[in-house]
């Protein structure tokens, strides 16, 4: 329970330092370890299977993917763009009324305050396996046409225009 | 491992919405925020994060699979979202030599 | 022969159709024989037609043909057929039409020779005569309500046929509208007449009407209404100054639309609805008191006018008021035997006028002519015949007609007789007056004028000849008994008064009283020919100076004003109406509160564009926002 509760410090503490670093490369960085402890959460919720692909698949593809990029483009702290405060204040607020409504919202639909009891089949690789590929077959298969034509798309956007074929 | 999952037990299911609520408004406040695309991007994931996360305390309070089933999508198209979008930026920084949102203001009348 | 009947109005509109789509096409000639043929055949066809209807009755069989030719539209149960009634009265008025129509035809042929327009005047001529023949062929009152409305537009087209000329085209507008005015009486009396008998057919209307009680409410309105429209097809007051302007279309247009044939529309209307009038003795009180008081007025009028034309419209609006108080007083005979015999003079002095015109280079003025019965002997000739007929001196036709619609009218009411009377002496007056300044005296033209005089070529002095004959004979076809004859017309007729509870149908005077009514009348209008003698038979080659000869005369001369009245107390505050209504109802009120409407929108929408930075950042900050909005409407609803 303890547990929880720093993890959820930490994740609150390491999403807040992303979006304030100036140095894009830190923020990465940041982002990084967030997901790091989202991924702790998901084991404290018994989703080792979503734990895994998150530690994988997020961690280590997509955000080397940012990486690259923000290497690839060389940017670093000089060439940050950054808004001016009144703006920021201004998202700031946004945001604080933001949660302030989702929060209020909440309590509206008063939600029963029961405890979160993990359930020890669900979150398991060979449980996830059967559902995935029994009721969601069709969006299984369909999800992987949309990783391929994500892939070609990227690639046809990357390359280099080829002057004139 | 039992140890862990006794752990969790005591977690009421308000403050995992809580927690997820908060995550996803830094995501927002960073959007709102920053000018720089790529930073703006991952503000996005954030907010996913703390959405697939929120679906994950779901599923695991209602004992269903279904909920994490979604989410391993909601993965599968980040994935092909972040690459779009990242060979998108590319393309915009090779025309404007910048990845300032503010250069982007080309959707006006 | 009364299979047909339908050919009758036919002809005249396949005439109307090849000349019209070939007004541009064929030499002279063409036009002149489609547009005259055609008239022709139909006179043949309605002479055999109306030898039918004769023999028929000599046999002492129903005199009424009834053609059906197909039904037009039906609702509910509602019917209108386009069928055509033959019977004596609509007969005699296919002779006049066709008759005179063909004379005219042939006249105008002569007249209007060297017009670029001719293939388009005897197209809508032809057009004409074929919605007068609808007018008077129709079985039910829509029918003639087409042809009614069909004549108006063609006297339009005709008023307005030289319409480069802005004040002609105006008074050909004058001319429609003012007919409007009386159109929507018949229209609403139409429907009158639907709701109360559920039928519009003549013969049914009739019979139910018989059973009606005299002076029911609603036959007091359709006749009424029915009244108004003749007032304004056969220029009445308060409709009647249309008929004077409306002098601005050729002259053979006003002899055949503006004397013999389409202003009788309403008195025909009128006769063929007996029936109903005579249930209504009120209408026929007003008829009889607004038919002699536009006599009268008319008559005034003409003594002073100086264009020839203009003389013989105003008599004839003042001979259409006499027809009316015959109506008015009953004499429905009377009133078409007046029809038959004015349309044989009038036609005749128009068309002599029309010879004048012609000889003297298209000049209308009478103050500068003078001693043309030396140059125009045939012209002269008939028209002296017609001036004799028209004023009233026997044994010419216009004697016997009005001759008896004085005696009805002495019947009905002393003061009826004399003023009628009093129009007589008007009417002899100023014809003779006419007579006068144009052929006796010395010539007051110009010199080219004189050289130019010349008589006009056969084709215009056949029909004058022709007419001038009918002009002297017309009136024995209705003798009164007084004198030896038999009243054939009204004897003829007699079938159309079946149903009508015509109280005093016959004259119940002495025949020594009609002597002596007879005897006044052709005295005083002697006499009235004799001073018209003295005061303008010897004119000399003076021109005539603008003698202001006292209050009356210019009265008179200034038409009474009713023009200028009528500007004053209709047109003027109509357009200042309008003026206002244009400028701040409109202009203000309606533009303004579209306009304003227009303008916020640009407004609004220019303000609203402002928003549209193209700043992606801004658009996010403003979806939280609209997020946070409607989280907040999900919490207050729930």
């Amino acid at each position: 329970m303890t547990v929880f509760y720093l993890v959820a410090f930490l994740a609150i503490f390491f999403a807040l330092m992303t979006i304030f670093t100036k140095n894009p490369v830190h923020s990465v960085l940041y982002l990084v370890i967030t997901f790091f402890t989202l991924t702790i959460h998901y084991i404290l919720l018994n989703a080792q299977f979503l734990a895994v692909v998150n530690f994988i698949v997020y961690m280590g593809a997509i955000m080397v993917l940012f990486l690259f990029v923000l290497m690839l483009l060389n940017l670093n702290k000089e060439s940050e763009p950054m808004k001016s405060n009144f703006v920021k204040i201004m998202g700031a607020i946004a945001g604080m009324c933001l949660i302030a409504t989702l929060l209020g919202a909440f309590r509206v639909i008063e939600p029963n305050n029961q405890m979160v009891v993990g359930n020890e089949e669900v979150g398991l690789v060979k449980n996830l396996g059967k559902v995935l590929f029994k009721e969601f077959l069709l969006p299984f298969e369909i999800s992987s046409i949309l990783l391929l034509t994500a892939m070609v798309g990227a690639v046809l956007l990357a390359k280099k225009d080829v002057k004139k074929v | 491992m039992e140890n862990i999952v006794q752990n969790i037990q005591g977690v009421p299911l308000n403050h995992y919405i809580i927690f997820c609520s908060i995550i996803f408004a830094i995501g927002v406040i960073g959007v709102l925020i920053r000018r720089n695309v790529i930073i703006i991007m991952m503000s996005i994931e954030l907010m996913l994060n703390a959405v697939n996360l929120l679906l994950a305390a779901f599923s695991a309070y209602r004992g269903d699979a279904s909920g994490q089933v979604f989410v391993f999508f909601v993965m599968a198209l980040a994935a092909a979202e972040v690459a779009v979008g990242l060979a998108i930026i590319i393309m915009v920084y090779r025309n404007t030599k910048s990845v300032d949102i503010e250069t982007l203001s080309k959707l006006r009348w | 022969m009364t299979e047909l009947l339908w050919l009758i109005p036919l002809i005249p509109f396949l005439g109307f159709v090849l000349n019209g789509l070939g007004r541009n096409l064929f030499p002279k000639a063409i036009y002149g024989i489609i547009g005259t043929g055609a008239v022709f055949i139909a006179f043949i066809l309605s002479a055999f037609l109306f030898q039918e209807i004769w023999s028929l009755q000599k046999a002492g069989q129903s005199a009424a043909i009834t053609q059906h030719l197909f039904d037009w539209f039906s609702v509910g149960n509602f019917k209108v057929s386009l069928s055509f009634l033959v019977d004596p009265l609509s007969a005699a008025m296919l002779l006049i039409i066709t008759g005179i129509g063909f004379l005219i035809h042939l006249y105008s042929y002569s007249y209007m020779h060297e017009d670029k327009g001719l293939g388009k005047f005897f197209a809508y001529l032809n057009l004409f005569v074929f919605f007068m023949l609808l007018l008077v062929m129709g079985s039910n009152y829509l029918v003639m309500f087409i042809g009614w409305e069909g004549v108006g537009l063609c006297s339009y087209l005709l008023i307005g046929f030289w319409f480069t000329n802005s004040s002609y085209a105006s008074a050909a507008k004058k001319a429609f509208v003012m007919n409007r005015i009386g159109d929507l009486g018949f229209l609403i009396a139409m429907f009158f007449i639907l709701e109360h008998f559920g039928t519009l057919e003549y013969s049914a209307v009739f019979s139910q009407a018989a059973s009606l009680s005299i002076g029911d409410s609603t036959i007091v309105i359709i006749t009424l209404l029915l009244f108004v429209a003749a007032t304004g097809k056969s220029a009445q007051i308060p409709l009647f100054t249309w008929l004077p302007d409306a002098m601005a279309g050729p002259t053979p247009v006003s002899a055949l639309i503006h004397a013999a044939t389409m202003v009788t529309a309403g008195i025909y209307m009128v006769v063929r609805s007996n029936v109903l009038f005579m249930l209504s003795p009120l209408t026929m009180e007003i008829m009889a008191i607004i038919g002699l008081a536009t006599a009268l007025i008319a008559a005034f009028i003409a003594l002073t006018q100086n264009d020839i034309k203009k003389v013989l419209a105003y008599s004839t609006v003042s001979q259409l008021g006499y027809m009316f108080l015959a109506l008015g007083v009953g004499a429905f005979t009377g009133a078409f035997f007046h029809v038959l015999t004015h349309a044989f003079f009038k036609a005749l002095l128009f068309l002599g006028a029309g010879s004048v015109i012609h000889a003297m280079g298209n000049e209308q003025d009478m103050r500068k002519m003078g001693g043309l019965r030396k140059a125009l002997p045939i012209t002269f000739f008939t028209m002296c015949l017609g001036t004799i007929a028209i004023s009233g001196i026997p044994p010419f036709a216009g004697f016997f007609s009005k001759d008896e619609i004085l005696a009805h009218a002495f019947q009905h009411n002393v003061v009826l007789w004399g003023v009628g009377l009093l129009t007589a002496i008007c009417t002899a007056f100023y014809m003779f007056r006419l007579l006068f300044m144009t052929f006796f005296g010395s010539f007051r033209g110009t010199a080219d004028q004189k050289a130019h005089l010349h008589e006009s070529p056969w084709q215009m002095t056949f029909p004058l000849i022709i007419l001038a004959f009918l002009s002297v004979v017309g009136g024995w076809i209705n003798l009164p008994e007084a004198v030896g004859g038999s009243h054939a017309l009204a004897n003829f007729l007699a079938p159309i008064y079946k149903g009508s509870r015509l109280a005093d149908f016959d004259l119940a005077l002495s025949h020594q009283t009609e002597y002596l009514l007879m005897g006044v009348s052709a005295i005083v209008a002697i006499v009235m020919a004799i001073v018209a003698y003295t005061m303008y038979g010897k004119m000399d080659g003076k021109p005539m100076t603008e003698k202001n000869e006292g209050f009356l005369y210019r009265l008179s001369y200034n038409k009474l004003y009713v023009d200028e009245l009528y500007d004053a107390i209709i047109v003027r505050p109509l357009q200042s109406l309008s003026t206002f209504l244009h400028t701040y109802v409109e202009k203000l009120g309606i533009d303004g509160f579209v306009n304003g409407i227009a303008s916020f929108f640009v407004g609004s929408g220019k303000g609203i564009r402002q928003l549209q930075s193209g700043y992606v950042g801004f658009y996010i900050l403003m979806m939280v926002f609209g997020v946070i909005a409607i989280l907040i409407y999900g919490m207050v609803r729930i």
